[in-house]
């Protein structure tokens, strides 16, 4: 009789301990700076939020809040999603940075990851792409598709990120067109597709014939399909905005880092990093050319991709000059990921003041 | 059929009313929204109206929420009833954060004790003399105040950006448009611990009781009234038209920039370039649902604080899209706006007579509704 009872009293507890297997999903979080849209960076990110539903039925829940202002509303949307049992939150904007780490000293046991930012803790981790390897890449498309030697970059903030990207796309310009221009138009918002669009015309009537962009919303590829000119999609494929405009776009994928870290956390092997990835890593990708990229310019394109990949070759690469015409980097060097991350200069054929 | 009528005079009750029956219809209409989202709508209500404040953690969310929209409603209402229509309160918040922050970050590495009061002086007198400004051009060059109190906004929010891009940007921070954090002396006090509530609570309830007091007990406040309700009045009486839009855009400008001060101080502990999401703007629209009167502004900014953070908690709980606070929003300024058509008018059930028939009847505008 004792025995039976044990062996009732032991099944219950399986059957107690499956069922609330079963139930303990992992609940990971996401903020968003914008709404997810339907292309973009917060679409972007929201596209590997929806990969890791289906890369793990049953086991993830995920959530997000989206349209999250930068200021005090941030810590508080971030610390609900801590309190209401998410143990992975994703803050994907850097305005987030400092928030993030507040919100992370109270809560020890939930995992951070913070996009773009330089500040980490035990429980913060840092994520960003070498999305400047596609600009480079994307830059020398806009190079030989060019033929007033005029491109225009429409920038969110002067902050290095955008800085950097603005430079590498030039030094692709210039690769193939020395003498050609990048002008900067500036519109210190992330997400206004009236204000890029404006941007966009502006660049337009400075006889730009390719534009792209540092902003979150395809309305500059819009513009450019109005105008018959070229446009070099971010963050996503925009190809569907502008399907004569769009020659390619520089696109995050953060769907196998996303994929990795949840691996860890349900493995228990998740550890505060900095990661930083491009081609190499496939966290930077290339969207398909348009028809009207000539094929010889893709395979350049590709081969070039291939030694970026290897190793063989990076965008900053001595001899390098800023706007002033004064060396920067010296033949043969490759600049350092520090020089990077804290750029605060425009490379030589950039237009414009940077403020 | 339905017949709207002008009344003799406007309605006491449905002055308090026509709020109430805003808030019900809102109530029922999100209800119906919910469900046709495929959401049981009292399950969904109750998140977005009453699960951000179930415990003592969320009310204190929805309070510091509230400190700004609050300080800049009380002086917008002051403006509206002298009826000087500043839309400027958000360019006089930015720069209360803005001059704030540069006071605050004299004090980087000091516990000095006047490092907190001098950062919000300095809020104060930035927010003041950012509506001086407008002040003055209406007052010398009969410049129209909503245009220039518009235009100051944009101008301001580019000061931040550049002060933040530039002479305030944090060394240390790689080039990020960000100031430096500020030092713990500079910081609101955080009123009870495990919360964010901050020291701004007690601005706001010295500032609810001292524009209560003014407004309704003092010479000044009269006057005030009176140049509100007819400027030919205010003349006859002797009162002066300039001082008293100067005092109010002075007023207002000082709390907004309190505000500003309070927000950079407090919850965020540093000046970046997002330091109100329309703050400014959000007062505007709680200044007048709570019929710019203290007490009322108070229940309003309280209301869309709530809206705010139930958008938050509809997302997190329901997965629903974030444009939901939009509608909430959008749709309680619709009731309310509709429903004070009752204040001043009175809807009438004539039943047609029945020899009417034989008449043909052309309908007046009114009737045709």
């Amino acid at each position: 009789m004792k025995k039976a009872l044990k062996v009732v009293g032991l099944a219950l507890g399986l059957v107690a301990s499956a069922s609330s297997f079963a139930q303990e999903k992992l609940k990971v979080g996401f903020v968003y700076v914008s709404p997810t849209g339907e292309a973009g960076w917060t679409y972007n990110h929201d596209q590997a939020r929806l990969s890791l539903e289906e890369a793990f039925p049953g086991v993830v829940k995920t959530t997000f809040v989206e349209n999250v202002a930068e200021g005090a509303d941030a810590e508080r949307v971030i610390t609900q999603l801590a309190k209401s049992g998410h143990e992975l939150i994703f803050t994907t904007s850097f305005g987030y940075m400092n928030p993030t780490i507040k919100v992370a000293k109270r809560f020890p046991n939930v995992k951070f990851e913070h996009a773009t930012g330089y500040k980490r803790a035990d429980n913060v981790g840092t994520y960003f792409d070498r999305i400047y390897e596609a600009r480079y890449l994307t830059g020398v498309v806009a190079g030989y598709m060019s033929k007033t030697d005029v491109v225009g970059y429409i920038g969110a903030f002067p902050i290095p990120e955008v800085v950097r990207g603005i430079n590498a796309f030039a030094l692709g310009v210039r690769s193939v067109k020395p003498n050609a221009k990048v002008k900067v138009v500036w519109v210190n918002t992330w997400f206004d597709p009236a204000k890029e669009r404006e941007a966009a015309n502006s660049l337009i009537d400075q006889k730009a014939d390719v534009i792209t962009f540092h902003t979150d919303s395809p309305a500059p590829v819009q513009a450019a399909q109005e105008a018959g000119i070229y446009a070099i999609g971010y963050h996503s494929d925009m190809s569907e905005y502008g399907e004569k405009a769009h020659l390619t776009a520089a696109v995050h994928n953060w769907k196998g880092f996303y994929k990795k870290r949840v691996e860890q956390v349900l493995a228990g092997t998740w550890k505060s990093e900095d990661v930083w990835q491009g081609f190499a890593g496939g966290m930077t990708e290339l969207a398909p050319f348009s028809p009207a990229v000539p094929a010889e310019v893709v395979s350049k394109v590709e081969a070039l991709k291939t030694k970026i990949i290897a190793g063989e070759f990076h965008p900053f690469s001595g001899p390098l000059k800023n706007q002033a015409g004064e060396l920067i980097l010296k033949s043969g060097e490759v600049m350092s990921d520090e020089a990077l991350l804290g750029m605060n200069y425009y490379v030589e054929g950039v237009d414009g003041k940077l403020k | 059929m339905l017949k709207i009528e002008a009344r003799a005079q406007p309605s006491k009750h449905w002055a308090y009313f026509s709020p109430i029956l805003a808030v019900v219809l809102t109530l029922i209409t999100g209800a119906i929204l919910f469900s046709s989202l495929g959401q049981n709508p009292v399950e969904a209500l109750y998140i977005f109206f009453i699960s951000p404040i179930e415990d003592w953690y969320g009310i204190s969310e929805l309070l510091v929420k509230c400190i700004p929209i609050l300080l800049c409603a009380y002086g917008l209402s002051l403006c509206y009833r002298a009826s000087v229509w500043n839309i400027g309160a958000e360019g006089q918040l930015l720069m209360g954060g803005l001059i704030g922050s540069a006071m605050a970050l004299q004090f980087v590495h000091s516990d000095s004790i006047w490092a907190m009061p001098l950062t919000l002086l300095a809020g104060i007198l930035g927010g003041a003399a950012w509506a001086g400004i407008a002040a003055f051009l209406k007052l010398k060059m009969n410049s129209n105040e909503i245009l220039v109190t518009i235009m100051l906004n944009y101008i301001a929010l580019n000061l931040l950006v550049w002060a933040v891009h530039g002479p305030l940007k944090d060394p240390q921070g790689f080039n990020f448009p960000e100031s430096a954090l500020f030092a713990q002396s500079t910081i609101l006090p955080v009123l009870f611990e495990g919360t964010r509530l901050h020291l701004g609570l007690v601005f706001v309830l010295l500032a609810l009781a001292i524009i209560w007091v003014f407004v309704s007990k003092t010479f000044i406040g009269f006057q005030i009234r009176v140049l509100g309700m007819d400027k030919a009045a205010a003349k006859m009486a002797g009162f002066s038209q300039n001082k008293l839009s100067a005092l109010v855009l002075l007023v207002c400008g000082g709390l907004a920039g309190l505000a500003g001060a309070s927000e950079v101080s407090g919850p965020i502990g540093q000046l970046v370039p997002s330091i109100s999401p329309g703050y400014g703007y959000a007062a505007i629209i709680v200044a007048f649902l709570g019929r710019l009167h203290p007490l009322g502004i108070t229940l309003a900014g309280l209301l869309m604080a709530l809206i705010f953070m139930g958008g938050e908690m509809a997302q997190i709980s329901l997965a629903l899209p974030s444009a939901i606070t939009g509608i909430f929003q959008g749709l309680i300024l619709f009731y309310l706006l509709s429903s004070d058509v009752l204040i001043r008018y009175r809807i009438k059930i004539k039943l047609p007579p029945i020899n009417s028939v034989k008449k043909r009847v052309y309908p007046t505008q009114t009737e045709a509704q």
